[in-house]
């Protein structure tokens, strides 16, 4: 049999329901992988005892016929996800130590069912980062390597600890948010598959606000289908959030098949970047084909503003940031610093919690809200947004669904990119378009590098269409038959 | 535009963030980089076009107004770094 840590959600229901293994043994398992994989620093809080407590009551209800529907399932839960009781500290010192009262929605709604979290997974500060080396609890590490190169790699980020714990195999899935492609990017690096859902899909009550137009929750996992289940628990209504859309979730996991003729697929010519590493851009040309070859029609489409939304992000996600990270002054939750007086303790406490990124980013926002450069940089930023979100609108009069790359590189080695800020910055330029027009993006593995690592394409696709992602997403994931394992499983 | 080691010595202020002279030289440098990056949007064309507030079309929900939640001091003030009888304690703002 299959070793149990390597088993799909969907085999491993199928498992527990059959009773040729228990949610014990399941959740062992994985306790055990995790132990032996500390190293990767996936986690930044591990709650194995709860893991094991919730997996007796999860035999329980499957001994009684009363199984939820994803019970039992061990899965990673992004360290920026409020869980009631169990420290939350969005990989920030200012943080460190805080244990919400409440839990937010997505967690709530995941343990509602059945899923069991096995701790909260490392990421990059208040999910700043595209490599996870921002956090205050330490670099997560990557668990693919390059062929007869050793150094540690990133996971990507800022879900970097969500995305290394699916591939290593320590969880069979993770929730991640992305603001600007910290699920898809993450998800790229590391070789498994996830989706960043429209905006308004899941909800954000809980979770730590970065920039709260852009930051949407969702899955990952080492299949679509999988991530299909997972997006059903997390996805719906809630009027905690106001942004949150009431629209039906429907059955993702029935949407994963099927045939793709009569689909039109856009593949937008203003992605093909200068700098995309040559790897990348031919197999985004294979993906082409393959949805070809099962039955799509391929249209080629234009996104005129694209080059422009990564600026448009460096504007709006710092303005937005600036704003919602202003409630850390240690006064009411978090860490104090002491000071002479109020005003010292505000400026102490915030110099001493946040790290440089997010400084950075804060002062970064402060200056393009500031009289005098309001309208010059976050109105115009906020006009370039519209023109973005109306180029999609009008690439989906001529297609269903978009195809591109997911990153411009393969992962890079811990301390890479870091010389520049902006360097790192075009890590997301493929996937922060969709991020600024609220459109869902699904990330998946398509094939590996010269040198041994995975390489993803991303689908686009439009508002409250997941459906049409899972469809093309799994025809993709068929054609390509993606089966490497990183050197730390496979060894 | 650049941001020179005054200005970021203002901003820091206003973002109510403490920070060293050094630092200051290295995030003039740093912050004047991304500026520059954003300098680019200029060059688009907006005339006559509204700035995108959300991405979701659709009127933000009201509910009525009624108390829904309270009653909860204690799980409040348990994440302060000091609390006392009930009530968050600052440094004296008042002399």
């Amino acid at each position: 049999m299959t070793k149990l840590t390597h088993l799909t959600i969907k085999a491993a229901l199928e498992g527990l329901k059959k009773k040729e293994f228990t949610a014990t043994e399941l959740v062992d398992a994985h306790i055990a992988a995790s132990e032996a994989a500390r190293h990767l620093n996936c986690y930044i809080t591990e709650t194995f005892d709860s893991a094991r407590d919730a997996a007796k009551q999860s035999d329980a209800r499957y001994a009684a016929g009363k199984a939820l529907p994803l019970d039992g399932i061990p899965i990673a839960m992004k360290d920026l996800f409020c869980t009631e009781g169990v420290q939350t500290t969005a990989a920030s010192n200012i943080l460190r130590g805080f244990v919400p009262p409440y839990e937010s929605t997505v967690s709530g709604k995941m343990k509602a069912d059945g899923l069991i979290s096995m701790g909260k997974a490392n990421l990059d500060e208040f999910a700043m980062g595209s490599s996870n080396t921002t956090s205050a609890f330490g670099n997560v590490i990557n668990p693919w390597k390059r062929k007869g190169d050793n150094r540690d790699l990133v996971p990507g980020g800022s879900s970097g600890g969500s995305a290394a714990a699916v591939a290593a195999r320590i969880a069979m899935g993770a929730t991640g948010t992305d603001t600007g492609g910290s699920i898809r990017q993450p998800a790229a690096f590391c070789g498994i598959a996830g989706i960043k859902p429209t905006y308004g899909r899941c909800s954000r009550f809980g979770v730590v606000a970065f920039a709260s137009s852009l930051d949407q929750p969702g899955p990952f996992a080492r299949t679509v289908e999988d991530n299909a289940l997972l997006l059903r628990s997390m996805a719906g209504y809630d009027p905690k959030d106001s942004t949150s859309v009431n629209v039906a979730v429907p059955d993702y996991a029935a949407a994963c098949g099927g045939s793709l003729k009569g689909l039109r697929v856009g593949v937008p010519r203003e992605y093909r970047v200068d700098g995309t590493n040559a790897e990348i851009v031919a197999l985004w040309d294979k993906g082409v084909q393959m949805l070809k070859d099962a039955g799509a029609e391929i249209v080629d489409v234009s996104l005129p503003h694209t080059e422009y939304a990564l600026e448009t992000y460096y504007v709006i996600a710092p303005a937005e940031c600036s704003s919602n990270l202003a409630r850390y002054d240690g006064v009411r939750f978090g860490q104090r610093s002491a000071g002479e007086n109020l005003i010292d303790t505000y400026e102490k406490t915030r110099a001493e919690g946040f790290g440089r990124e997010v400084k950075r980013r804060i002062l970064i926002g402060t200056y393009v809200l500031s009289a005098g450069y309001y309208d010059a940089y976050y109105n115009q930023a906020r006009r370039v947004r519209k023109l973005i979100w109306q180029d999609f609108i009008n690439a989906y009069q001529k297609c269903d669904v978009l195809l591109t790359p997911t990153a411009p590189t393969p992962a890079f080695a811990i301390g890479e990119n870091t010389q520049d800020p902006v360097t790192m910055y075009l890590n997301d330029i493929f996937t922060i378009p969709a991020s600024m027009a609220g459109m869902p993006g699904m990330a998946l593995p398509v094939g590996l590098s010269a040198d041994g690592l995975p390489l993803g394409l991303q689908l686009i696709g439009k508002p409250f269409e997941e459906e049409t992602l899972f469809k093309v997403g799994h025809a993709l994931e068929q054609a390509a038959k993606f089966d490497a394992l990183p050197q730390l499983v496979a060894a | 535009m650049s941001i020179d080691k005054e200005t970021v010595g203002k901003i820091a202020r206003l973002a109510r963030i403490r920070v060293t002279e050094a630092d200051k030289e290295t995030l003039a440098g740093e912050l004047s980089g991304i500026l520059a990056m954003v300098e680019k949007l200029n060059k688009v064309d907006t005339k006559g076009v509204e700035p995108l507030t959300s991405v979701v079309q659709m009127k933000l929900p009201q509910r009525a107004d009624v108390v829904t939640d309270g009653g909860i001091p204690e799980k409040i003030l348990q994440n302060a770094p000091e609390h006392t009888a009930g009530f968050f304690v600052v440094p004296k703002v008042v002399e």
